[in-house]
């Protein structure tokens, strides 16, 4: 396959950035978009150019590192897909793809398509957290979970912090991610003590770091390559109702 | 946004239900009217409701366009680079309308409020005569209004059904089965009152109502 790619090349966070076209010639089709990206940087490397920084860390779709607006997609065409698991047949020979990066004010760009999500690390130091005892494993029939939260905790746990939500969201809303970091615990009985405090402190550090607010549009969870579904956020909004009716506006710890 | 909207809705379904007296005719819809505006006598003076019930929807209509304008604010500095390639939003339509089709709703309101409420943009404009200002205002060869009326319903329609579902999730509806009833629930309403709406304005175009 040969490909025109249009990639958004910025030096550094100052920099004001701009999308450069190249060629990449003899791409084959069971390559992975991001070793396509590797070809391409290894003959930049040998034409003494600077190659394309991008993210990307176990290839496996499961570390959340890669992420990249592949043709106006977050990871690219496919669902249920990370960038690092889509693969070049997904495109057709002679095709122009445009490459960007997360675009969101809590994102900034530090090189190319690399960006910063610490934004996500603030929220989930605002509450990802339990008070368990440390120790020896706990007997596991000692705390019962039903099914159905057992299940749905699960399916929030799947997240893998990638940002394509962000990415992907008309209002630049984190607030998927949000919510399954918020009821990947709060569904479980290990995360009852916090629950409260939790979801008030989550939901301030998502505002405080520049991320917009959720209006329901449903982008999230089409491009999430989790598949979180879209009621996540409703559980976090009935948990935040509950906490701000219950404790006023005491943030978490 | 969710509790103000709810609240507009119950009236839109109230002022629907009111609008749907036209067919029992001229005598009953202007009682009806009248009525209106003796609603708590002799508790509260006469159009004292009124008032009331004006300066609550008001107020919700005020509270709801700041939330809608603190939203797209967030949304706008949230992403201050754009995208160089953006596909459409891959959700409905009724989501990605919903800011702008918010003004046309409030043009709308505020022609319809000179229109038949005050009767400044009426033909007829007579503030006792209600079923004739109706009849007057859709006549055929006022199709123009007809039209502008229609697309305006169908505007509101479409907020509503991206609204509606959005108002029960913003108000903690978090299971999947009841993501769908309420998908299912916002189309209907959204429907049921845009037939309803449209269907006074389309009895007086073809004769039905005179």
């Amino acid at each position: 396959m040969n490909l025109t790619l249009r990639i958004w090349r910025q030096k550094g966070p100052e920099d004001k950035g701009r999308m450069v076209t190249y060629q990449v010639d003899d791409v084959s089709p069971d390559m992975s978009f991001l070793e396509m990206l590797d070809v391409l940087n290894e003959r930049l490397i040998l034409a003494g150019e600077e190659p394309v920084a991008f993210d990307h860390d176990c290839r496996e779709g499961i570390c959340g590192m890669c992420g990249l607006m592949i043709n106006g997609d977050a990871h690219g065409p496919q669902r249920g897909t990370t960038a690092c698991q889509l693969h070049m047949r997904q495109f057709s020979d002679g095709e122009t793809i445009d490459i960007e990066p997360w675009r969101a004010r809590a994102f900034p760009v530090i090189k190319d398509l690399v960006v910063n999500r610490n934004a996500f690390d603030k929220i989930i130091a605002a509450g990802g957290y339990i008070t368990a005892p440390t120790g020896s494993a706990p007997e596991a029939h000692s705390t019962p979970v039903a099914k159905a939260n057992a299940d749905a905790a699960f399916e929030s746990a799947a997240c893998i912090g990638c940002g394509a939500c962000v990415a992907a969201c008309p209002n630049g809303s984190g607030m998927l991610f949000t919510a399954a970091k918020v009821t990947q615990l709060s569904l479980l009985p290990q995360g009852q003590p916090e629950r409260y405090t939790r979801v008030i402190g989550m939901v301030d550090a998502h505002d405080e770091a520049g991320f917009g607010g959720c209006t329901n549009a449903g982008e999230c969870t089409v491009v999430c390559p989790k598949g979180i579904p879209l009621n996540t956020i409703g559980r976090l909004n009935r948990d935040y109702l509950a906490a701000t009716a219950k404790r006023g506006d005491t943030p978490g710890t | 946004m969710a509790v103000t909207g709810l609240l507009l809705v119950l009236f839109l379904v109230a002022h629907m239900l009111g609008n749907l007296k036209v067919f029992t005719g001229e005598t009953s819809f202007d009682h009806y009217a009248h009525w209106l505006r003796d609603i708590g006598t002799p508790l509260l003076p006469h159009t004292w409701y009124l008032w009331i019930q004006r300066t609550v929807l008001t107020v919700a209509v005020v509270a709801h366009i700041v939330a809608a304008t603190v939203l797209a604010r967030r949304a706008r500095a949230a992403r201050p680079v754009k995208y160089a390639h953006r596909k459409k939003v891959q959700g409905s339509y009724a989501a990605r309308t919903m800011r702008w089709g918010g003004v046309i709703i409030l043009l709308f309101v505020i022609y319809h409020i000179l229109d038949l409420t005050t009767g400044h943009l009426n033909p007829q404009g007579d503030a006792s005569n209600p079923y004739g200002n109706v009849v007057a205002d859709f006549a055929p060869e006022r199709w123009y209004v007809t039209l502008f009326y229609t697309l305006a319903v169908v505007t509101v329609g479409f907020h509503l059904r991206h609204g509606a579902f959005s108002a029960f999730r913003s108000l903690g509806q978090q299971t999947p089965k009841g993501e769908r009833r309420a998908r299912t629930g916002a189309l209907v309403l959204a429907v049921a009152l845009c037939a309803g709406y449209l269907v006074v304005p389309f009895a007086v175009l073809t004769g039905l109502v005179s």
